[in-house]
Parts: C-alpha cells; structure tokens; sequence
C-alpha cells in the first residue's frame, strides 16, 4: 500500500461516516466561520424547523463583506449608507444572539475579514476541518487544515449537525522548486501557477503546494497562495505544517497552550505527505524563473509576466471578448498602460505583511495625480500593528487612503466600487466582469506592483523601486 | 423540494467559457436575506444596459428564449464565488438545468441542493447544442441520460446520493440528522 497524502490523513481523521456508492461522507467540522451575507438563509431555515446550532463553541461570526470600510462609518456614528447591507449586519447580529454564536461586531476590535481574522487568533490549526460559506476558505490550507467554502444550504447542515456530506475529492501536487527572485512574491507565484494549470485545472481536486520554494514562504505568504486555489477551481489547497506554522501560532489567543501545545505540536509534525503517497495529479514549477505577474483579461488565468505583451489571440473567442471588455489589444504590452485607481487589502493580500510591502514602494513617494490609492487592512488587528509601526502614516504622506477593515473594493457590494471603464490594479483575487464594479477592469497584482503603480500612475514593475 | 425525475425543454445557449457566479449574480445583489426574488437580477451586467433596460442583443431577451428551462453554457460555468444566490438566481428565472462540457465544484453542489441539474456531457454532445440553439432537449435523470431532438442519447454522471434526493423531493439534512448517534460517537472519541 502506498503512502497517504497530506490531504488523506486529514480527510480520514474526520470521517464520521466513511463514503459508500451511494452515499457521500460525512465529514465532521471542526470549525465553522461564517459572516453577513452568505448566513441569513441558513440560520432561517434552522428558525423554520426549530433546530439549535448544534456546535456554537465550534462556530465565530464577523462582518466583512457588506460592511463600509470609512472610519467616520465604523465608529463615527454615521450610519451604513446601503440599506440592504446595514439589514445584513443587523440581522447577524440579531441571529448570534439568538444561536448563542460569538460575533465580532462593527466596533470589535478582532474584527475583520472572516479569512485574515481566524489565523490572526490562532483558531485556524493544523489537521482541522474548517468551511464557511465562502470560497476563499481555501486560505486556511496554509496550516495543513482541510479548509474549503460551501453554499448556504451547507452552511445550515454545518449549523445544525456540525457536518458536511462529502464526496472525497482527488489530489493534485503543486510542486515548486527554487526561490522567489527579489521582488517576486506569493502573489506572482499563485497567478503563475494558475497561469500554468488554468482556471479550471483544480476542479475536482485537493491542491497541495510542496516544495522549496513554499517552505521557505511565511504564513501571510502560504495564505495567500492558498487563498486563490480556488482561483484554479480547486475547493481546497493544502500545504503541510512545519516549524513556521509552529512559529506563527505559538501564543496566539486560541492557539493550545502549555502541556496542550505541546501535545498539538506532536500531532502536527505527522500532517505531511508521506514520501511514497500518490497525487492523482501533479506540475512542477520553478519559482527561481518567475518575474511580477499581471493579469490582463477576465479571470485570473489571463495572465503574464509583467514585462510581457498580450497573447496574440488569433481569433478565439472567449480572449477577444476579454480583451475588449478590457480595451486591450493581443500583442500590447502591458507596462506603461494608464491606471485609475489601486486597491491594497482583501484576504488574499491584506495582511502585514503586504502592508509593509507596499510601504516599502510608497515610503517617501507619492501617489500620481489622477490615481486613487485605497488600502484597507484585512482586520482591524492589521490595522493597529500597521499603525504602531508608522505604515499608516507613511500611507497618508502618500496620498492614499488608509481605511478599516472589510472586504472592501475586492467584491463591490459595501459602497467602495470602481467607476465603469476605470482601470483598477488590485491585489484581490478576481478581474471578473464587474467584480469590482459594473464596466470596472481589474488588473491583479502584487502589493509591490500595486503600489508600483500607484506613484507611476500606470502599470509598473515595482524592482525599479525597490 | 419537488421531485425531479423528468425534464424537457428547449435549451437556451450561452457558449462563452468560465461563466463566473459574478456574471451569473452580480455582487451587489447580495444583499438580500431570503432566497427569493433573484431571476431578475440574473446575468444582470450582461442582461441590462447602463439605464436598466434589456439589452436586446443578449440571448436571454431575445424571444426564442421564453420558457426555456435547460441553459447550455460553455466550459467551467459556475466558477468563481460560493454564493448559493447563483443556482437560486437561475431557478428563479425558470431554468432547472445547466449543460456543460465543465461545472465548477461549488456551483454543482449549490445546484444540487437546490433542484438544478448540473449536466456535464461529452464534448461532441455539447458542440451539437452549442450549433443547434433552441434544440427541444430531454433530460431524464433516472436513467442518467439527455436525449437530443435527433434521437442521439448521451449517459451524464451526477452524484448518486443528490440523485435520489431530488428523484424523491428529499433534502439532505434529513439524512444527516439520522446521523445523530454517528455524530455524537465521533464527539466523544475525538481528541480534544
């Protein structure tokens, strides 16, 4: 028998029923996240048959996507200008009350975007299961955690049972040798590697990044990558705890502690794949060749290196209308073309360590007339360790707009938005059609490149400033 | 939910790949707190122009369109976000069945739970109707196969538990409540 997975070890461990032809798994969770907009049906169907939720100690509530991200709205007293949305909020609110469910709320100082909030306290863990009714769960794989987004309906079986029913999906290996070349980061990685498999080349599977190149990576930076398997179609990517995830949850305020830590830490370093498991499918990529990378067109797959022209599309239809929802040509170059405005946040690129990296670019520099420069931390504990070491600061000096936390610009639906026609460099994870905002054209990047961007006014490779 | 065991229907043909549950049901629309009221905001970016009016040159405005209940759409629909609101959007609208050479993991099973059929067929199959829009189509989910108007059947895979769930107008949370004493035996072996 050959050996298992990553991925196997964690599935196995939660099988409370084991899947049969004609019946899926179910699979326990051992934590559920959810937030405003993707709850309100689940926990309505509980009130409409008269269930509790079976596991509030398993479950943590928050505000992010639906919620404005201006100060004077978040403290100030000034009400939440969309209507439907301030309903969300007063809704959740209303209903982790009554579910007994913990919430952090508006002003809740460990508030923030539901991805960038649960590593920050320690509660994502290694080996765990963990959902919420959002696709970039897929974040909380950086910890060896099988971590993927449902729809409302499954976020009512999780409220009410505390489990999923689950067909085991395969696994797909990620392997990257090499290192990141200065001013390259997990960000350009993550687009390359969906670049190489494309939009739809995970569907089906586990992904489990492996190799040199993500051992030497950070949390924020694993995160990041795993943020966006989705991006790739994967429901989930993985890659396996070592000493930095140790490193980064010891002494967080949910992480075990004392004689409890030290047992978590033994049952950790066994969540990796053994050295003979089979992937039902692999790419090797090599991180050390890698430059910024850009998108030019509709999803995240339409993707080059940033000094690097436009493919020649030769007729294909899906590219042509890309391009033309985008203005852009096949055989364009993509440095130099104008820029409206420039997101940093979201859960793929809004932690810390993104903030200093785009402060690294914006440090005594300014933002080109014409642009706007929004930056909004992906939690408000982000926030405050921004702000003690001066990145909010060098942020206004800039020119930028240093906001609180939220979804923000990434989805437009809480009142930040880009204008029809607008070009918007994001480090978000989706240049959808009017994911930013209807007729918006999102170009996805690096924080680095953002902020690049940001001062030249149009698309920049940040090494010339760094 | 209503069973579903049959299904005919002329199709409805949107050929672009990687159809996103943004352009199914943009974000904005959200908002919402019940299931309810969403076929209006259906592929609304695509649908309306800038002041609200149909755009008459999408499929969906156009009149062979009416009463279809089976959309034929290009490869890896459904991508993108989790929002259940998309596979709500489309029943709402009237649509109970997407056909596809690809559907994205999330979307099927949203689908699913929720008595839309994600179909995913061979790609001769799907050239045929991508070619021949308006085809009279027939879906049996019994027997796990979709008849064309020219006789030619093709066999589709679907996931044999949500299959007998919607032949049987049953939901899933029965099933996983039965489960209960399986759930609580786990809970208590597991570590803490």
């Amino acid at each position: 028998m050959s050996g298992r997975t990553l991925f196997d070890k964690v599935w196995t461990l939660h099988e409370v029923v084991a899947e049969s032809p004609d019946t899926p798994a179910v699979l326990f969770i051992d934590l559920h996240l959810t937030h405003e907009v993707t709850s309100p049906q689940a926990f309505a169907m509980l009130a409409e048959r008269r269930l509790p939720v079976r596991r509030p100690d398993r479950t943590l509530a928050t505000l992010d996507h639906s919620t404005p991200t201006r100060t004077e709205q978040v403290f100030g007293g000034v009400p939440i200008k969309l209507d439907a949305a301030a309903r969300q909020v007063q809704l959740l609110e209303t209903n982790a009350a009554a579910f007994g469910i913990e919430l952090f709320g508006m002003q809740d100082a460990r508030r923030g975007i539901v991805h960038v909030i649960s590593p920050e306290l320690g509660a994502t863990q290694p080996g765990m299961t963990i959902v919420c009714g959002d696709s970039h769960t897929s974040t909380h794989g950086a910890f060896g955690a099988l971590a993927f987004g449902i729809g409302s309906t499954e976020v009512g079986h999780v409220f009410a049972t505390q489990c999923l029913l689950q067909r085991k999906p395969k696994t797909f290996a990620v392997n990257v040798s090499g290192r990141l070349a200065r001013g390259v980061t997990a960000k350009d990685l993550i687009l390359a590697i969906i670049g190489r498999i494309g939009v739809s080349g995970g569907t089906g599977y586990v992904l489990e990044y492996r190799g040199e190149a993500i051992s030497a990576l950070s949390m924020e930076e694993r995160m990041t990558i795993c943020n966006m398997s989705i991006e790739a179609g994967a429901r989930a990517g993985m890659i396996a705890p070592d000493e930095t995830t140790f490193a980064y949850l010891a002494g967080r305020p949910r992480a075990p502690k004392g004689a409890a830590w030290d047992t978590a830490v033994a049952a950790w370093r066994l969540l990796v794949s053994d050295p003979d498991a089979r992937f039902d499918a692999s790419v090797d990529i090599d991180a050390s060749t890698l430059e910024p990378m850009i998108t030019y067109g509709t999803n995240p797959g339409m993707v080059v290196p940033i000094g690097a022209a436009i493919p020649l599309t030769h007729g294909d239809a899906v590219n042509d209308k890309a391009l033309a929802y985008m203005n852009f040509h096949g055989g364009d170059v993509m440095l130099g073309k104008p820029i409206d405005v420039v997101f940093i946040g979201s859960c793929t690129n809004g932690r810390l360590e993104d903030l200093q990296a785009a402060a690294r670019i914006l440090k005594g520099r300014k933002v080109a007339p014409g642009v706007q420069l929004l930056i909004v931390p992906g939690s408000q504990q982000v926030k405050l360790a921004a702000d003690a070491e001066g990145l909010g600061d060098i942020f206004r000096a800039a020119g930028a707009d240093w906001r609180e936390s939220g979804c923000s610009m990434c989805l437009g639906m809480n009142g930040d938005t880009v204008g029809a026609g607008k070009y918007a460099v994001s480090t978000s994870n989706r240049n959808f059609e009017g994911r930013q905002g209807v007729g918006a054209r999102t170009l996805l990047a690096s924080p680095y490149t953002a902020a690049a961007s940001a001062v030249a006014g149009k698309i920049t490779d940040p090494r010339e400033m760094l | 939910m209503e069973p579903i065991r049959q299904l005919r229907s002329t199709t409805v043909v949107m050929a672009a790949t990687n159809i996103d549950t943004d352009q199914i049901i943009p974000a904005r629309f959200l908002t919402v707190t019940t299931k309810l009221g969403l076929g209006k905001s259906l592929f609304a970016d695509w649908r309306y122009g800038a002041d609200g009016a149909p755009n008459p040159a999408f499929v969906l405005n156009q009149p062979a369109a009416a009463g279809s209940r089976i959309l034929v759409a290009g490869n890896n629909f459904g991508c993108g976000s989790s929002r259940e609101h998309a596979p709500w959007a489309l029943l709402d609208y009237g649509f109970r069945a997407v056909v596809s050479t690809a559907i994205a993991d999330i979307f099927a099973g949203n689908s699913l739970k929720n008595g839309l059929l994600p179909i995913v067929v061979d790609a001769s199959t799907h050239t045929w109707l991508v070619a021949n829009p308006a085809a009279e189509v027939r879906i049996d989910l019994e027997a796990q196969r979709l008849t064309l108007p020219n006789g030619v059947a093709t066999s589709f895979p679907i996931e044999a538990f949500a299959r007998h769930c919607l032949m049987n107008g049953l939901d899933e949370l029965g099933y996983l409540e039965s489960k209960r004493a399986e759930i609580e035996a786990y809970e208590r072996a597991r570590p803490a």
